[in-house]
C-alpha cells in the first residue's frame, strides 16, 4: 500500500525511459540526495566523513566500475586496483605537469588514461574467456604495481612511489576539509552513477547482458562482440580510474602503488558479490557492508569480549566471516543484498496483504 | 654459456616447485570443473598444521599422518558445505566461492596456529654443489625427485585403481558417470583430499624453502600462469608449464631484468602466459573447446 504503482501510467515514451519510474522512488531518491548533500554535512562529524562515508562512496564507485565489467558484461576481472592506480597516478601527473588544469578535468583525464590501460589489457578478451581472462587482468594488476614503483617519474621521484593529494581547489573553493572532501566525492559519485545507470539501460547495456548470458548467441543475433567487450573494459576502466583518483586524493590524501594491490582488487570483487552482480544499487549496499562490517565487529568485540580477542585474532575472525559470507551469499542469494532489498520492496508493495 | 646453463637449470628446478602447486589445481579442475583458488590456502594450512605439530614435539611421521587426516577432513567439509550446494552453478560462481574459501582457510589456519613465521627443516641441505660443471642445489633436486614420485604415484592411481577409473570417467563426462552409478560427491571428496595431499607435499617443500608463513598462500598466483601454459586439464601439462615458467622467469630476470630495472618476476610469467594464450587458447595440453558461430 505504501509502495504501489497503481494509477501511475506511462503516457509518453520518455516516461518509460526514466531512471525511476515510480513517483515514490523519485521522491525517495530526491529526499535521500537532499539529505546527503544538505543534512549530512551538518550532522556528521570528522570521523564519520573521513573514516566511513568517503571510503564507502569511493568503494561504491569502484564497485560500480567492476560491476559494469563483471556483473553486466560477464568478464571476470581481478585487476580493478590496477586501473584505480592508473587513474590516481594519471590524475596526479595531470595536476602536477599541466598548470591551470582544473581538478575535475584532471580526474576525468585520469579516468580516460585508466580506460586506455583497461582497453589494452581487455584486448585478449576477444580471444580468451572465463578463467583464462583472469590471467590478463592479473597481469595488469602486477604490471601496473611494478611499473609505478619502478619508474619514479610518475610519482615525481618521491621515495617508494608515494603520491600526495594536490590542493583540492574547484573554482576557487577549497575542498580540503573533511566536509568538503565528502561533498566532492559525493557529487562525483552521484554524477557517475547516474550516467552508468542510464548506460546499462541503453542498447549498450543490453548488449553487455546478452554477451554475459551467452556470447555465442549474442554474436549470432548480430551484437558486435569486439566493440561490446572492449567498451565494457574501457568504461569500467574509466570509472575505476576516477574511483582511484578519489581514493588517493579525497580519502587517503597520500598513497603508494602498493595501496592498490591484489587485496584491493579482491575487496572490490567482494563488494559486487555481496552487494549484487548486475545491479547499480548493489554496489552501494556491498560497499556499505564492507566498510561498516569491520567497524561493527571491532566495536562488538571491544564492548562484549574486551580483552578476550586480540587484534590479530580479530583480523583472522574477520577474514573467516567474510569468506563464509561470500560462500553463503553465492549459495543462498547469488544476486546479493540488492536482491534482498528488491524482495523487501515487493513485500512493501502489497502490504498489508500477502499478495 | 656455463652461466646460461646454470640459470636455466636453476629455473627448471624452481619450475618444478610451481608444478607441485599446479598439479593440485589440475586434479580438482579435471574432476569437478572448479578452478580452485583456495589451493594456495590449502598449501598454507597443511604446512602450518604440520610445522605446528612438529614444534609441539610430535614425531615427523605422526605429524605427517595427522596433517593428512586434517586435509582429508577439510576436503570432506568443503565437499559438503561448498560444492554440494553449488552444484550446477556457473564455473565463475564456483571460482568466487573458492575465493571465499581461501579466506576462510587462511583465517582459520592463522587463528589456530598463529601468524608468526615458522622455520621448517626437512633435513636436506639447501646448499649448491657442483654437478657436471654446474652449481645445483641439493634441495631443488630433492624437490624434483619428489615431484617425479608424486606424478608417478598419481598416474598409477589414475590408471590402475578402481577409484582412478571412476575419476577418469567423471573427468570425461560427469553426466555419463552419474548415469552408470558413480557417486559424484564421493569422487569430489576423494579428489579434494588428494589435492590436499599434494598441497601438503608442496607446503612442506615450499615451507622448507621460504619458511612457513602467510605468503605461502600466494604461491597460488605463481601456479596460475603455469596452468595457462600447460592447460587446465593435464598433469603432464602442469609439469611442462612449470618448467617453462621457471626457466623463462629466471632467464628473463637475469637477461632482461637489468635492462628495465629488475623485479620483473612478479608479472613476467603472466605476460608470457598471455602470449601463449593468444597462440594456443587452451594451453599446450589442454582440451580444445570447439565453438562455431
Amino acid at each position: 500500500m505504501i509502495y504501489t504503482e497503481a494509477g501511475q501510467f506511462s503516457i509518453r515514451y520518455s516516461h518509460d525511459r526514466r531512471i525511476f519510474r515510480l513517483r515514490q522512488d523519485r521522491i525517495g531518491i530526491t529526499a535521500l540526495l537532499l539529505f546527503a548533500f544538505a543534512a549530512v554535512p551538518l550532522l556528521g562529524n570528522d570521523y564519520w566523513f573521513s573514516a566511513i562515508l568517503i571510503p564507502l562512496l569511493v568503494l561504491s564507485l569502484a564497485g560500480l566500475g567492476l560491476n559494469l565489467l563483471t556483473g553486466y558484461a560477464g568478464q571476470l576481472s581481478l585487476g580493478s586496483a590496477a586501473f584505480m592506480a592508473v587513474g590516481a597516478f594519471a590524475t596526479y601527473n595531470f595536476q602536477l605537469r599541466v598548470p591551470g588544469l582544473p581538478l575535475l578535468a584532471s580526474m576525468a583525464l585520469g579516468g580516460v588514461m585508466a580506460a586506455g590501460v583497461a582497453l589494452l589489457f581487455g584486448l585478449p578478451s576477444l580471444r580468451i574467456k572465463g578463467f583464462y581472462l583472469l590471467v590478463s587482468t592479473l597481469a595488469a594488476q602486477f604490471f601496473v604495481e611494478w611499473f609505478f614503483t619502478k619508474f619514479g617519474w610518475f610519482s615525481n621521484n618521491s621515495a617508494s612511489g608515494v603520491i600526495s593529494a594536490p590542493p583540492l581547489l574547484i573554482l576557487g573553493h577549497d575542498f580540503s576539509n573533511p566536509v568538503g572532501r565528502y561533498l566532492l566525492t559525493l557529487a562525483v559519485v552521484v554524477v557517475v552513477t547516474a550516467l552508468a545507470r542510464n548506460l546499462v539501460k541503453s542498447e549498450l547495456g543490453r548488449n553487455w547482458m546478452a554477451v554475459r548470458d551467452m556470447d555465442t548467441a549474442a554474436a549470432v543475433i548480430g551484437i558486435p562482440l569486439l566493440r561490446t567487450k572492449l567498451l565494457a573494459f574501457a568504461i569500467s576502466g574509466f570509472i575505476l580510474g576516477v574511483a582511484g583518483a578519489l581514493w588517493a586524493f579525497t580519502y587517503l590524501g597520500t598513497v603508494e602503488p602498493h595501496g592498490f594491490d591484489l587485496a584491493r582488487s579482491f575487496q572490490i570483487l567482494f563488494i559486487i558479490i555481496i552487494g549484487g552482480m548486475g545491479s547499480i544499487l548493489g554496489n552501494f549496499l556491498g560497499a556499505a557492508f564492507i566498510v561498516l562490517f569491520p567497524v561493527l565487529l571491532s566495536q562488538l568485540s571491544g564492548s562484549l569480549l574486551s580483552g578476550v580477542i586480540d587484534a590479530g585474532q580479530l583480523e583472522n575472525l574477520q577474514k573467516i566471516i567474510f569468506g563464509v559470507l561470500i560462500i553463503a551469499f553465492l549459495i543462498k542469494e547469488p544476486d546479493g543484498l540488492a536482491r534482498l532489498w528488491q524482495i523487501a520492496r515487493e513485500r512493501a508493495r502489497v502490504w498489508p496483504l500477502r499478495y | 654459456m656455463g652461466f646460461f646453463l646454470e640459470v636455466l637449470a636453476g629455473g627448471l628446478l624452481a619450475g618444478v616447485m610451481y608444478s607441485l602447486v599446479a598439479i593440485g589445481f589440475v586434479l580438482i579442475y579435471k574432476a569437478s570443473g572448479v578452478f580452485n583458488f583456495a589451493q594456495g590456502a590449502m598449501v598454507l594450512f597443511a604446512a602450518l598444521t604440520f610445522v605446528s605439530l612438529l614444534e609441539r614435539g610430535v614425531p615427523f611421521w605422526l605429524s605427517f599422518v595427522i596433517t593428512l587426516l586434517a586435509m582429508v577432513a577439510l576436503a570432506l567439509l568443503i565437499e559438503r558445505a561448498v560444492l554440494r550446494p553449488l552444484v550446477n552453478r556457473p564455473p565463475i560462481t564456483l571460482f568466487m566461492a573458492t575465493l571465499g574459501l581461501s579466506y576462510v582457510i587462511e583465517g582459520a589456519a592463522q587463528a589456530l596456529w598463529g601468524a608468526q613465521v615458522h622455520g621448517l627443516d626437512l633435513g636436506i641441505k639447501d646448499e649448491p654443489f657442483e654437478f657436471a660443471g654446474l652449481l645445483l642445489s641439493q634441495f631443488d633436486l630433492f624437490a624434483a625427485a619428489t615431484a617425479a614420485v608424486l606424478v608417478t604415484t598419481l598416474s598409477l592411481l589414475f590408471s590402475k585403481t578402481r577409484i582412478g577409473l571412476s575419476l577418469r570417467a567423471v573427468a570425461d563426462d560427469p553426466l555419463a558417470a552419474l548415469a552408470i552409478g558413480i557417486r559424484l560427491q564421493r569422487i569430489w571428496a576423494v579428489v579434494w583430499a588428494v589435492a590436499g595431499f599434494v598441497g601438503l607435499v608442496a607446503g612442506l617443500l615450499w615451507g622448507a624453502r621460504l619458511g612457513v608463513q602467510f605468503s605461502l598462500s600466494l604461491i597460488v598466483l605463481k601456479a596460475l600462469p603455469v596452468l595457462i601454459i600447460g592447460g587446465f586439464t593435464s598433469i603432464g601439462g602442469a609439469i611442462v608449464g612449470g618448467l617453462i615458467i621457471g626457466a623463462s622467469e629466471k632467464l628473463a630476470e637475469v637477461y632482461i631484468g637489468p635492462l628495465i630495472g629488475g623485479g620483473i618476476e612478479n608479472w613476467f610469467p603472466y605476460v608470457l602466459a598471455l602470449l601463449f594464450l593468444l597462440v594456443r587458447p587452451a594451453g599446450l595440453f589442454g582440451e580444445r573447446a570447439i565453438e562455431r558461430v
